[in-house]
């Protein structure tokens, strides 16, 4: 899975980091996660993902928590590892 | 407010100015505004809005500070309520300066609304604010290597310190009498994107309406915003509106490349002010995180919480709460009577039962409020409360509610009037709403107080199944309405969950205090006035016109309600404490006793109420009871924190509705299969 392929941001386990690719989904829900740094090109680092339920991002130093249905939208790549 | 046209000329001799307070959540903004307005700030509404509006004034040298505080908002979009108040305010307001105060251990997140501020033509001072987490995150941060590259003053500050504000005054004072020492490095737009949007200016140009700068509405038609695109369209003639519209299609992806413009900007402007460690440091937040947010520990540790708050209420408050009672409320209405004694009995009695009365249950409401919102103030201060949103934000989403609903309304088993106001933590305005008009059926412990002495006397064999019952049905109850409402209010539409979790930090005892302070005053001026004038009414309704309330016009009223208490196997008496109930819960069991002239203890009430009412009417009336209207102080508390009589009036329909819809179910089904009868 060390691939350039486009997967939403659910994909990623807790400690993985990826970089958004785009957003899709409604505008205004794109317009709020651009205003929270989800941007193309932005780094995150998954903080928690149990699989489940709603999941944490760090992305700009802010710990965003996002529901599925919502974090399903924001396509990224992921990256190694490199902490 | 002031008055630009006679002084803009002479800055010198101002003194009054209007300075607008704006910053992200979770930037430390309240403490910046508390540090600056102290106890002089007034809390109010938004004009013609149901959004809190808290204003104040310091004074500096000979100029007299009017402080706006704006709502926390992300950006200046109108994707809320509240970014809609905010940016019309500096639009149409003008404000003389903008404070805008970023967290600098999430600096380029916050610098975005900075980014959005400079697009429009207010001066703005910047408050480096909570520098010093920022260094205990390891970052370092330049404030002046920051100010030479935005162009923009900036103070750091570490306001929960005390430290920076007198800085910042300053620099609010030295740009209010120098706006032309203002010349700040703006944002600006992807080349890319630079055709479309003076294509777009050129369309509009001329039929922007005052004030709103045209290129702003250009920026602002790109980035999809609906109010703006919205007025727009009224303005436009059809063909231009055509035009603009086709642009737009265009150009859907524009909201990314806008806010990444910002972004991209932030970028240059902070390269060189901000030394930080490697991506994916893990903080002690993070440590905490991992059991705080946990899908199982961080519901044992919610739990955790809620049961100390619950003991300390109990263990304090309820104790407290006597103490008030029996020697300032009994006692004060003991010595009216003494002193008195002379003056004729009519006017004795409305002192002692209808005044005091009333005023007496407003006073002993205190000791549970203050814990209670002394507890949220911390679980907010501290940055646990939206954790506690996070564990139970899959639960609470089923019904349309926001995961910060969860706690307010968990307080309302203790007294539904702190789970109203508690409903203030939900930002957005609609899941607030919602909240509170759920919030009545959360049985509270008055409420449980009665059928605590009710069901012992008719199902002494099933006490325990019974009441776990009748708050099972209140509770399912409050899932149906909560969905129901959210069809109603929300439109059914599906609440994004997207919130912030902000870095824990150590308690500020001033800001827990103002905000316990001003909820208090909020209830006692507001609430409290209301209470007192209800409970006499409904005192002077229960003695008039002979004095027995066997004979009172409340008594009447019962009598007019016999039909409806006739389909549920109530009489009148029922339905009178009812009424009655509507004072304080407790009151039911009260009436109840002088109505069946048992006197006020349960012991003989147990033995004249199975022969007036039967099983399934008895179970019909707890039922009622549970779901009917809350008391006076809750409805007073839904009115103050809606701002509207008609959400509240909407409330209390809703709820008399419901419980007699569902205590005729009851009634009825028992009829129909013969059971209790």
């Amino acid at each position: 899975m060390r691939s350039n392929e486009l997967v939403p941001l659910t994909t990623l386990s807790s400690g993985e980091v990826g970089v958004v690719q785009a957003l899709v989904g409604g505008l205004r829900l794109r317009s709020r996660l651009a205003t929270l740094g989800f941007i193309p090109g932005a780094r995150l680092m998954m903080m928690q993902n149990f699989g489940y339920g709603p999941l944490i991002v760090n992305i700009r130093d802010t710990r965003i928590a996002l529901g599925r249905g919502e974090a399903m939208k924001v396509l990224v790549k992921r990256m190694t590892n490199d902490r | 407010m002031t008055d630009d046209q006679t002084t803009m000329t002479k800055p010198e001799i101002r003194n009054q100015i209007t300075v607008a307070l704006a910053g992200q959540p979770n930037v430390g903004k309240s403490t910046v505004f508390n540090l600056l307005t102290g106890l002089s700030q007034r809390v109010g509404n938004w004009p013609g809005k149901t959004i809190e509006q808290k204003t104040g004034t310091y004074h500096y040298n000979d100029t007299t500070v009017n402080i706006v505080d704006l709502p926390g908002t992300y950006s200046l979009t109108a994707n809320s309520l509240e970014e809609q108040i905010a940016r019309d305010y500096i639009i149409k307001e003008k404000p003389d300066v903008v404070v805008a105060i970023v967290n600098a251990a999430a600096l380029e997140r916050s610098l975005y609304l900075v980014a959005e501020l400079l697009e429009l033509s207010v001066p703005v001072v910047l408050g480096l604010n909570m520098t010093d987490v920022a260094e205990q995150q390891r970052m370092h941060i330049e404030p002046h290597v920051l100010e030479a590259a935005l162009r923009l003053p900036v103070v750091p500050m570490v306001a929960s310190k005390n430290q920076g504000i007198r800085e910042l005054v300053e620099a609010v004072d030295h740009l209010a009498r120098n706006p032309d020492s203002y010349a700040p490095c703006r944002p600006g737009i992807r080349e890319d994107h630079q055709a479309v949007l003076s294509q777009l200016q050129e369309i509009i140009t001329g039929q922007v309406p005052e004030p709103y700068p045209e290129g702003w509405v250009a920026l602002k038609l790109l980035e999809g915003d609906r109010e703006i695109t919205r007025m727009m369209q009224e303005r436009l003639s059809p063909e231009k509106w055509e035009q603009v519209h086709a642009i737009l299609m265009q150009h859907e992806d524009a909201v990314l490349a806008v806010a990444g413009a910002r972004y991209e900007w932030i970028g240059r402007m902070v390269r060189a002010a901000l030394v930080r460690p490697t991506f994916g440091q893990i903080s002690l937040t993070d440590r905490v995180d991992r059991y705080a947010t946990h899908p199982f520990w961080g519901l044992l540790i919610l739990l955790g919480m809620l049961g100390l708050i619950f003991w300390l209420t109990y263990a304090v408050g309820a104790p407290l709460q006597e103490l008030l009672d029996t020697y300032l409320v009994q006692a004060g209405a003991e010595w009216v009577r003494a002193a008195l004694s002379a003056a004729p009995t009519w006017l004795v009695e409305l002192l002692a039962d209808g005044v005091i009365g009333g005023a007496g249950m407003v006073i002993t409401f205190l000791p549970i409020l203050v814990i209670f919102f002394a507890a949220l103030g911390l679980l907010e201060d501290v940055g646990y409360m939206a954790r506690a949103a996070y564990v139970m934000d899959r639960f609470m989403h089923l019904m349309g509610l926001h995961g910060k609903s969860f706690l307010p309304l968990f307080l309302g088993f203790g007294c539904n009037v702190p789970a109203v106001m508690g409903a203030r933590v939900v930002e957005e305005h609609k899941a607030r709403l919602l909240t509170i008009l759920v919030a009545p059926l959360v049985p509270c412990t008055a409420r449980m107080a009665v059928v605590a002495v009710l069901v012992p006397i008719f199902f002494s064999s099933h006490a325990a199944l019974v009441s776990w019952g009748l708050v099972g049905l209140n509770l399912v109850m409050l899932a149906i309405i909560g969905i129901a409402l959210h069809e109603l209010v929300l439109g059914g539409k599906h609440v994004a969950f997207i919130m912030e979790l902000p870095l824990y930090h150590l308690p500020n005892a001033r800001t827990i205090g103002l905000s316990v302070w001003q909820r208090l005053v909020a209830f006692l001026k507001k609430a409290g006035s209301i209470i007192v004038v209800v409970s006499i009414v409904v005192w002077a309704l229960s003695v008039l016109p002979g004095g027995e309330i066997e004979s009172s016009y409340l008594a009447a009223l019962g009598r007019l309600l016999v039909p409806l208490g006739g389909l549920m196997g109530l009489g009148w008496q029922m339905m009178v404490a009812l009424l009655t109930s509507f004072v304080a819960k407790e009151n039911t069991i009260a009436t109840l006793g002088v109505l069946y002239s048992a006197g006020e203890e349960g012991t003989r009430l147990a033995e004249v109420l199975p022969g007036v009412l039967t099983p399934a009417a008895a179970l019909a009336f707890l039922a009622v009871q549970m779901l009917f209207i809350p008391c006076v102080a809750t409805v007073a508390t839904i009115r103050q924190e809606t701002g509207s009589w008609r959400w509240t009036a909407f409330s209390v329909a809703l709820l008399l509705v419901v419980s007699f819809a569902v205590g005729i179910a009851i009634y009825q089904g028992a009829r129909l299969v013969g059971w209790g009868m």
